[in-house]
């Protein structure tokens, strides 16, 4: 059916690393985890998850996106 | 537990997640125009959509907090639940079933069925299913409730309607398409969102290695965390089978190797996987015959992998808990309020200090069992300086001498996610939760509307009008769902004897589908009464079993104790076993008594030997199920290797 998941799934997925590595530069102390700033490294990894599912929906390619 | 305080971008995620799922469903709604679409997704969907899909409807929040519980009870040797009771079975479903669902055009499990044998038949495994799911969905509605109102003190009402409404609005736009596509953004929702909370666990633990040492010695005295009432080889919860070959009374599961091979991994697990429209409905939604048999080889992947999300938390806590100075322990179940402060009155106010009283009065004051070495520390502690309330409330939490397993994965997130992740972590709770319900619905609607309204009820009416069922019965089942719900909230045990009696009921399906498939000369009758007797069987085996410790009543022994098993686990696979048999033995004796109604031809496509094999020459190596399926099973026995 005409809607490609890979769209929702990244645009979600970039929206919440945006706001989680924005959330985590603002309130670094808060963030702090075990000595990281999780909530900034966390968010860089959903952003680039995001990102490669916004470009496989734009290719349009029939591979699976890595899952 | 103290309820943990959300900020405001925790909600923003939650919130956004809401607004997607819901927003797939209204994208999806102007493609609903018949009931094929509704409830079968006229058979539309890429593979590998509906592989996450597959995996997603079985991954709900029930089989997350229980996998964890079980990793904490039991270690490593949960994976069986995995390695052992699920890739073989995808995979015999994907090469060796998957064309006569798909292949024979039915729109359901049970409707295959009634194609291979006749109404009744496909009556029995469609009534029991379809209460099942509707159980089963209330089953978990009433523990997600539960658990937001523990976790996050939100209104149990609230939590329950409000998210079976966001299910319920996305499954009703957008039927069972919607129900998929929303289930592959919940499974990486609940992958990306537990991830880090199982990194952090395991890197404050120091590693896989020093986890291990800590649960060698955890193995050998269990005692001293009240983990277990005996000792066990240092291996017991890092090891999958070398515990299992001690038999029984050597493993904190108390199972042995055929208990675990033929009856979780041979019965349970091929009932389960092979015939649970639940999951299969998932493949039948693919777009062509290779989509569909790829569908569970897909799903067969991340399953392989799961253990190291579900299960790791699980042994992860029982290390922390095991040292002192990670301030962690898994929780104890919950004590009122009113409790703490009367056992803390009794610390305070025994004077002079008298351990073996207070240690008594203590354990009366909150209704469970206490470590004594535990208070007597706090009693000592608190004569030399006194402690505030609050300290004594600590010092009491961590001498409760029991365990809330339930809530292991929790309070590894309370305790390793900052605001933001926890948001995080918390929708991915939610998103296991709807992936789970809206797979449940979307079974039930279809078997409804297909198998029972349309089979028995009303037939030979207008497509429209099946639709308009499908739809309606949509909004009926999350209303049964939400007073399932609260039935199980108000009668526990009624809940555990409704879903013994799901295991009475699964039990012996297998044979059922086995013998219809791969044997022409099967007749309707011995299939029916093989099912019928495989049922009555197993329940009558519960009647005289029961598991060591259990005392005779709803857990099984009710007719008489005859059989006693080391654990309820082992009761189980052996019911399974059991079952099973019986159905399979009836089957082909009353199939060998009785004549054949249906003909060769009428059965084509139907049973193996009179169905064209499919040839994949013209399909790429890395698609072909059969050479994916093998490459994986390998793959699977070398992971059994690894943790053996």
């Amino acid at each position: 059916m005409g809607l490609d998941i890979r769209w929702p799934i990244g645009l979600m997925f970039t929206l919440i690393g945006v706001l989680l590595i924005g959330f985590g530069a603002v309130n670094s102390a808060d963030s702090q985890r075990l000595g990281m700033n999780i909530n900034l490294i966390w968010g860089v990894v959903l952003l680039i998850f995001g990102v490669l599912m916004l470009l496989g929906a734009s290719h349009g390619s029939k591979t699976p996106p890595p899952a | 537990m103290q309820p943990i305080h959300l900020a405001w971008v925790d909600y923003t995620i939650l919130i956004a997640y809401v607004a997607f799922v819901v927003g797939i469903g209204w994208a999806l709604a102007r493609y609903m125009k018949t009931s094929s679409d509704f409830l079968t997704s006229a058979r539309s969907i890429p593979t590998w959509v509906t592989g996450l899909a597959f995996i997603s409807a079985n991954l709900g929040a029930l089989e997350l907090v229980g996998m964890a519980a079980s990793g904490a009870k039991y270690g490593i040797a949960t994976a069986h639940f995995y390695w052992v009771g699920a890739i073989p079975a995808m995979i015999f479903l994907a090469v060796f079933m998957m064309p006569f669902y798909y292949g024979s055009k039915a729109r359901s499990v049970p409707e295959y069925l009634q194609m291979r044998f006749n109404k009744p038949v496909m009556g029995l495994n469609a009534v029991g299913f379809a209460v099942m799911t509707v159980f089963a969905s209330g089953i978990s509605m009433n523990a997600l409730a539960k658990l937001l109102n523990q976790l996050l003190g939100w209104n149990y009402h609230f939590a329950l309607f409000v998210c079976s409404g966001v299910v319920l609005i996305y499954v009703l736009k957008g039927g069972l398409t919607s129900a998929i596509y929303t289930e592959v953004l919940q499974f990486f929702m609940i992958v990306l969102g537990f991830a880090p909370v199982v990194y952090l666990a395991l890197k404050d633990v120091g590693g896989w290695s020093a986890m291990t040492d800590k649960l060698h010695a955890v193995a050998q005295n269990p005692m001293a965390l009240d983990l277990n009432t005996k000792s066990f080889a240092p291996d017991a919860w890092t090891s999958a089978w070398k515990p299992l070959l001690g038999g029984s009374s050597a493993n904190p599961m108390g199972v042995d190797v055929f208990a675990i091979v033929f009856g979780l991994g041979f019965v349970l697990s091929f009932g389960y996987w092979c015939t649970n429209f639940l999951v299969v409905q998932r493949a039948m939604a693919a777009k062509n015959m290779t989509a569909a048999r790829n569908t569970p080889i897909v799903a067969a992947i991340p399953k392989m992998l799961f253990p190291a999300l579900v299960i790791l938390p699980g042994m992860l806590a029982v290390a922390l808990t095991a040292m002192p100075d990670k301030d962690y322990r898994i929780p104890p179940p919950i004590i009122a309020p009113a409790n703490y402060a009367k056992a803390v009155d009794v610390i305070k106010n025994t004077n002079p200090p008298n351990p073996a009283a207070e240690i008594k009065d203590v354990s009366d004051a909150l209704g469970q069992k206490v470590n004594a070495d535990k208070i007597t520390a706090l009693i000592t502690a608190n004569a030399a300086t006194k402690l505030s309330d609050d300290q004594i409330k600590e010092g009491i939490y961590n001498a409760v001498a029991a365990y809330d397993y339930d809530s292991v994965i929790f309070s590894l997130v309370k305790k390793y996610c900052p605001a933001g992740l926890l948001g995080l972590a918390l929708t991915a709770l939610l998103a296991s939760f709807m992936s789970g319900m809206a797979g449940n619905v979307t079974a039930f609607n279809t078997v409804w509307t297909y198998n029972l309204y349309q089979a028995f009820f009303v037939p030979n009416k207008s497509d429209e009008h099946y639709f308009w069922m499908g739809k309606f019965i949509t909004v009926v089942g999350i209303g049964l769902s939400i007073g399932c719900a609260y039935f199980a909230r108000q009668y526990n045990n009624a809940m555990d004897i409704i879903q013994l009696v799901f295991g009475f009921v699964n039990a012996p399906v297998f044979a059922t589908f086995l013998f219809g498939m791969f044997w022409k000369r099967t007749t309707s009758i011995g299939a029916f009464f093989g099912l019928l007797g495989g049922i009555l069987s197993s329940t009558l085996f519960h009647a005289f079993t029961f598991a060591h410790g259990n005392l005779p009543g709803v857990k099984g022994g009710y007719l008489g104790m005859k059989i006693e098993f080391p654990s309820e686990m082992a009761q189980n696979f052996w019911l399974a076993a059991f079952a099973f048999t019986v159905c399979f033995v009836l089957t082909l004796v009353i199939s060998l008594a009785t004549s054949r109604t249906k003909s060769d031809e009428q059965l084509k496509g139907l049973v193996y030997s009179l169905t064209p094999k499919i040839v994949d020459h013209n399909v790429p190596v890395w698609q072909r199920p059969a050479v994916v399926g093998t490459v994986l099973l390998a793959a699977c026995v070398i992971l059994n290797f690894i943790f053996w």
